[in-house]
């Protein structure tokens, strides 16, 4: 199974993540649109089991979250949907998720079943790094890397935890704010990526608010080593849902420009 | 973060990163300022010029010889703006200001938080944001009113069922962008730590003032102390008073709804299972996955899926009880207690009184009972009148 190490290592250039919601718009579509990623050029995926009450998401990804709950996504289907993934192409997957999903499912369970279906990572977004190690034990025990995040807000001291406890990428936030396309980068990210690459061998990937092949150009210029995009091709999904050829087209055509401007 | 904000294995602070600083640096001001003498000394004259506190024990004696036993209730109705809520946002408002804090945000259920809040920001001349789920909206609409009369910003969420879990949700990704400079002032001792912690701090009075006004007034303290319970603020601070003598049964009571037999209810503790939303680890009601439920609830305060942590430690050691009544009961006893003493409860608060007429025939005589009359229910007569019309 290849791992965040084989990708980043292997890479001159930033690696392009998209990011799905499983299951949105539905099981068949949602598999498509992801196998289309994966042929235009995603280096890694960055996937999310939808969530009733997502605190971290924008507009765009809560309307995806209901969109997949609507049409039956579980958490068990999106282990078969991830499996699926792995048996087109042995590509890392970082799962993005809220907490509870995975505390009703038992959360060494939890760990050993999307290891297996071939999950690399699993980034908590309502789990600091305060409580983290209510999920290392098991996430080592399943021989997972791990992400964290790191925000415009986020203290030295914080920093430096985080990056102790981080053997997959950081997960830097881009903006003060939830997922969401934005107009323009902020300007503040070049100097967090600049001081997060000072403290930590580990790549560091920068999301939230990304939304045109200009802002990915930017921020590989500021040194990120990975470029996640979700609420723009999420977007995609949602204005093409009555014509999936056009959505499929879209997406693919959308990551090919974002991976042309990372060069 | 200095203190774990734990209740047994609940509580916690399950929140974004981004949110971490935000909560670190209210946790430090609050236990700062809560032994800064200024602070107290301000805080005290609001509560009491202000405010209305104390508020009085109330032997009601008709609704007594209706039931069989001794009711008293705790009138945090009488407080200005009609409801307990006021004893947070005046604590919380203060803090925030003390912090240099220019803005305000909040969530709000049955619009009594969120009218606390206004008028607070009123007050203190800070600009208040107030989100409420679009359901709540239109069934407490006097509230609504009443908050933009204030000067506040009331925004409409239409999420989900359009209820306070949805009202949350927004507030704490609005919170997300704007922590630089807003002050979220929760309004339940739920949501992550150090919410659970403050709100219980500055709803504390009411334990206080009841426990010394039982034994002044009483001459003993009570049998049993009960209070509804929504996020548990109103519940928690009546408790707080009594919660060390051991033989003072505490009550809490639940939105049953249309029965918890059915999906439409609010009963968190009395069917919920462990899990984590909105930042604490805590009683939920939730199906197998762990996605949350949408609740149903004739009372806007209480329509909601989460619980604070504390009352879900109270249940697992066996230190509080909770039960719940169903809609029809509740309007059954806001009626009974209106025509009785004159007084009109809030929905929210006739839970608990719904509660003790359960108990009519069933605990003796000499029995003692605290009721902690949270609100009032004018922002409930339009509901009212709806499922029981009156007949001209
Ligand atoms: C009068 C009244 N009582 C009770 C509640 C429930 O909240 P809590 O459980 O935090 O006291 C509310 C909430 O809006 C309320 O308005």
């Amino acid at each position: 199974m290849k791992s965040y190490k084989d990708v980043f290592g292997s890479l001159s250039r930033a690696a392009m993540i998209p990011f799905f919601v499983i299951g949105d718009p539905d099981f068949d579509t949602s598999l498509d649109v992801i196998k289309t990623a994966i042929d235009a050029g995603a280096d890694v995926l960055e996937l999310g089991i939808p969530f009733s009450d997502p605190i971290a998401d924008g507009p765009t990804i809560q309307k995806a979250d209901i969109r997949s709950l609507k049409a039956g996504m579980t958490v068990r289907k999106a282990c078969e949907l991830i499996g699926k993934v792995k048996q087109y192409r042995d590509i890392p997957i970082g799962l993005l998720m809220y907490y509870n999903l995975i505390y009703q499912y038992g959360i060494e369970k939890f760990f050993a079943d999307f290891a297996k279906a071939g999950v690399n990572s699993v980034l908590v977004a309502d789990l600091s790094i305060n409580d983290a190690d209510e999920i290392l034990p098991a996430a080592k025990a399943a021989g997972m890397d791990t992400v964290f995040m790191v925000s415009p807000n986020t203290s030295d001291e914080r920093i430096k935890l985080i990056t102790e406890k981080t053997t997959g990428f950081i997960y830097t936030v881009a903006v003060l704010g939830v997922t969401g396309s934005r107009n323009s980068v902020s300007r503040s990210v070049g100097p967090l990526i600049t001081k997060l690459k000072s403290k930590t061998t580990v790549p560091v990937c920068v999301g939230f608010g990304i939304s045109k092949p200009e802002h990915a150009a930017e921020i590989a210029k500021d040194g990120a080593d990975g470029v996640i995009i979700g609420s723009r091709i999420v977007k995609i999904i949602e204005d093409n849902l009555g014509d999936k050829k056009k959505m499929n087209a879209e997406v693919g055509e959308f990551i090919r420009s974002v991976r042309k401007a990372l060069g | 973060m200095e203190l774990k904000g734990r209740y047994g294995d609940f509580g916690g602070f399950y929140v974004p990163e981004v949110l971490m600083p935000a909560l670190e640096e209210i946790e430090q001001a609050f236990l700062k300022y809560t032994k800064d003498e200024k602070f107290l000394k301000e805080l005290d004259d609001l509560y009491k010029y202000y405010a209305g506190r104390p508020t009085t024990l109330y032997h009601a004696k008709r609704f007594s010889a209706y039931v069989g036993f001794d009711v008293y209730l705790k009138r945090e109705d009488l407080l200005h703006g009609g409801a307990h809520k006021i004893n947070n946002t005046l604590g919380q408002g203060l803090l925030a200001k003390y912090m240099g804090k220019k803005k305000l945000i909040a969530e709000t259920g049955a619009g009594q938080h969120g009218l606390a809040t206004a008028m607070i920001g009123a007050l203190l001349g800070m600009e208040t944001k107030i989100f409420m789920g679009s359901t709540d909206v239109v069934r407490q609409s006097v509230n609504v009113h009443k908050m933009r009369l204030l000067g506040s910003e009331v925004v409409p969420v239409s999420d989900g069922t359009g209820t306070l879990k949805d009202a949350i949700n927004e507030a704490l990704r609005y919170w997300t962008a704007t922590v630089d400079d807003t002050f979220y002032l929760f309004g339940t001792a739920a949501g992550p730590h150090p919410f659970p912690m403050i709100v219980r701090y500055f709803q504390s009075p009411i334990g206080v003032e009841a426990r010394e006004q039982c034994i002044n007034q009483i001459g003993r303290l009570p049998d049993i102390v009960t209070a509804c319970v929504g996020g548990g603020s109103n519940a928690i601070g009546i408790f707080s008073g009594f919660i060390n003598d051991k033989n003072v049964r505490l009550v809490g009571v639940e939105g049953g709804g249309k029965g918890i037999n059915t999906k439409e209810h609010c009963a968190t503790l009395c069917v919920g299972k462990v899990g984590v939303l909105h930042g604490s680890k805590s009683y939920l009601l939730q199906d197998s996955d762990g996605q949350i439920s949408e609740t149903e609830c004739i009372s806007a305060g209480l329509d909601y899926p989460g619980v604070g942590p504390e009352h879900s430690h109270l249940k697992d050691i066996g230190r509080a009880e909770y039960v719940n009544v169903n809609d029809e009961q509740v309007l059954d006893v806001f009626g009974i207690l209106t025509r009785m003493e004159g007084i009109l409860p809030a929905l929210e608060s006739s839970h608990s009184l719904a509660w003790v007429l359960t108990q009519k025939g069933k605990l003796p005589a000499s029995t003692a009972v605290v009721v902690n009359l949270s609100g009032r229910g004018d922002k409930d007569i339009g509901i009212v009148e709806e499922h029981r019309p009156l007949k001209m």
